[in-house]
């Protein structure tokens, strides 16, 4: 109770990973640690869903469904009848969320 | 899919789509600028302005390849935003060294948010390589790019496309010297954090965007005493200034939880003030003072849930899941203080009170 995030849709192959390292590169929450024939899922609730990694995996061997955390956007999108995960706000001149 | 990205958002570049101005990506053209070594007090007003939300997208700086120093063709090409901020802090890193920026077109967004927008992405990098002709410019096929701007740039697409290699560098430009030294970055160099410096320098931005805020606060005086409006100021200080600040000393995980929590601490002395008030019957002093909690809890509550979008360790799906739990109630408990405070009103308009 009280913690939404342990877990996402982050999803990782194993057997497919051929140890290039990239993801551990390029994930800003060290999710994947560095293994001996591959890497390791090390802490997969603290992955953002960012899309980093399976951006870059060479392979193929890390799915995840990126997007924004951002509330504001997703209550407005459901407010409108529109569908949450489509909606990405748009840095104009009202967005709120980032900077 | 992250593949997906860049159709996903409305705003991606693509030069197919009529624009609306805003979202135009401006001609890439073959010529070389070249960018001032020293931040003048002039950036640093504009770093100011950018900090506090004026014209969000109006701190640009023109895309397209800079000369950084005298750069030559062996020196390292460093990839960055059009955003004033994103572009003055790399130039400051690099301080003492000749190197070549690539300046993508953002449309005055920061690496971070535009790579999750997928502005700052393969296609932009490839079509600004392209454009400055960087092939010829360098002998060597390498390029830097951001670590924060890696969900928007697949190295592998990028070299099938532009034959650069693409490096991803620290997170954070100041920690560039250490890192090429050796082109490895330590863990920490990789890590996000969120320090409270971080954190406060956004509640600017979000207390400008509760301004409309205070009107309600000034109408409240009016309409039911300065003990109200307080309340109300209060709510929306403790929403965007101490919840950023407070983030990792109140407990739970859940923002909502959290804002709860907050909001029910900055409530106390309200709460103790309307029910201890000698001049109302004890009926509208325990409603008032109901009225009061429900009103600030809620209202803390919900800012502090949209300030998720705003930290930088909050999942999708995560936040999603904050959104089914608890704006139902937060609505249910605003709904309540909402009438709580016409029954107070009314029955001080007809005199009860
Ligand atoms: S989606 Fe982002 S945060 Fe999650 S594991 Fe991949 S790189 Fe890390
Ligand atoms: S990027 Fe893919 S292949 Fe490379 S180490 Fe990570 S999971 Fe394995």
């Amino acid at each position: 109770m009280l913690n939404s995030y342990t877990e996402t849709s982050l999803h990782y192959d194993p057997d497919r990973c051929i140890n290039c390292g990239r993801c551990t590169q390029v994930c800003p929450h060290a999710v994947f640690e560095h293994g001996p024939d591959r890497v390791e899922l090390a802490h997969p609730a603290a992955c953002m869903e960012c899309g980093a990694c399976a951006l870059n995996c060479p392979v193929k061997a890390i799915i995840v469904q990126s997007g924004v955390g951002c509330a504001w956007a997703m209550i407005r999108a459901a407010l409108r009848g529109k569908d949450m995960d489509s909606e990405c706000s748009c840095g104009g001149d009202d967005d709120t969320c980032c900077g | 899919m992250a593949t997906d990205q860049q159709k996903r958002c409305s705003c991606s570049p693509d030069p197919g789509a009529p624009s609306n101005g805003w979202c135009a990506t401006s001609r890439p053209t073959g010529e070389i600028r070249t960018a001032p070594r020293t931040v003048t007090p002039a950036d640093r007003l504009d770093h100011l302005l950018a900090r506090l939300g004026w014209k969000r997208s109006g701190h640009r700086v023109e895309p397209g390849l800079y000369r950084l120093g005298t750069p030559t063709a062996g020196s390292d090409v460093f990839a960055s935003a059009n955003y004033t901020l994103s572009f003055d802090a790399l130039r400051s890193a690099l301080a003492g060294i000749d190197a070549w920026i690539l300046v993508l077109d953002t449309h005055g967004i920061n690496v971070w948010c535009a790579a999750g927008k997928g502005t700052f992405g393969t296609d932009e990098l490839v079509r600004r390589i392209t454009a400055a002709d960087l092939a010829r410019v360098v002998s060597h096929r390498r390029i830097i790019v951001p670590q924060l701007g890696a969900p928007g740039v697949s190295a592998q697409e990028v070299a099938r496309q532009s034959g650069f290699a693409v490096e991803f560098g620290p997170v954070r430009a100041r920690d560039l010297p250490r890192y090429l030294k050796d082109h490895t970055a330590t863990m920490a160099m990789r890590k996000v954090e969120f320090p409270v410096v971080d954190r406060l320098i956004l509640a600017p931005v979000e207390l400008v965007a509760a301004l409309p805020l205070f009107l309600v606060a000034i109408a409240l005086w009016f309409l039911a005493g300065p003990m109200a409006a307080g309340a109300a100021v209060a709510t929306i200080l403790a929403g965007t200034v101490l919840f950023p600040v407070l983030l990792p000393f109140i407990p739970t995980r859940d923002f909502s939880t959290k804002g709860f929590i907050l909001g029910g601490i900055v409530a106390l002395p309200f709460v103790y003030a309307f029910a201890t008030n000698a001049a109302l019957p004890v009926w509208a002093r325990g409603l008032s003072a109901l009225t009061v909690f429900l009103f600030m809890t809620a209202v803390v509550s919900y800012l502090a849930l949209n300030f998720t979008g705003s930290t930088t360790f909050t999942s999708r799906t995560g936040v999603k899941r904050e959104i089914f739990r608890y704006v139902p109630l937060l609505a249910v408990m605003a709904g309540a203080g909402l009438v709580g405070g016409i029954a107070l009103g009314v029955s001080r308009l007809f005199g009860v009170l």
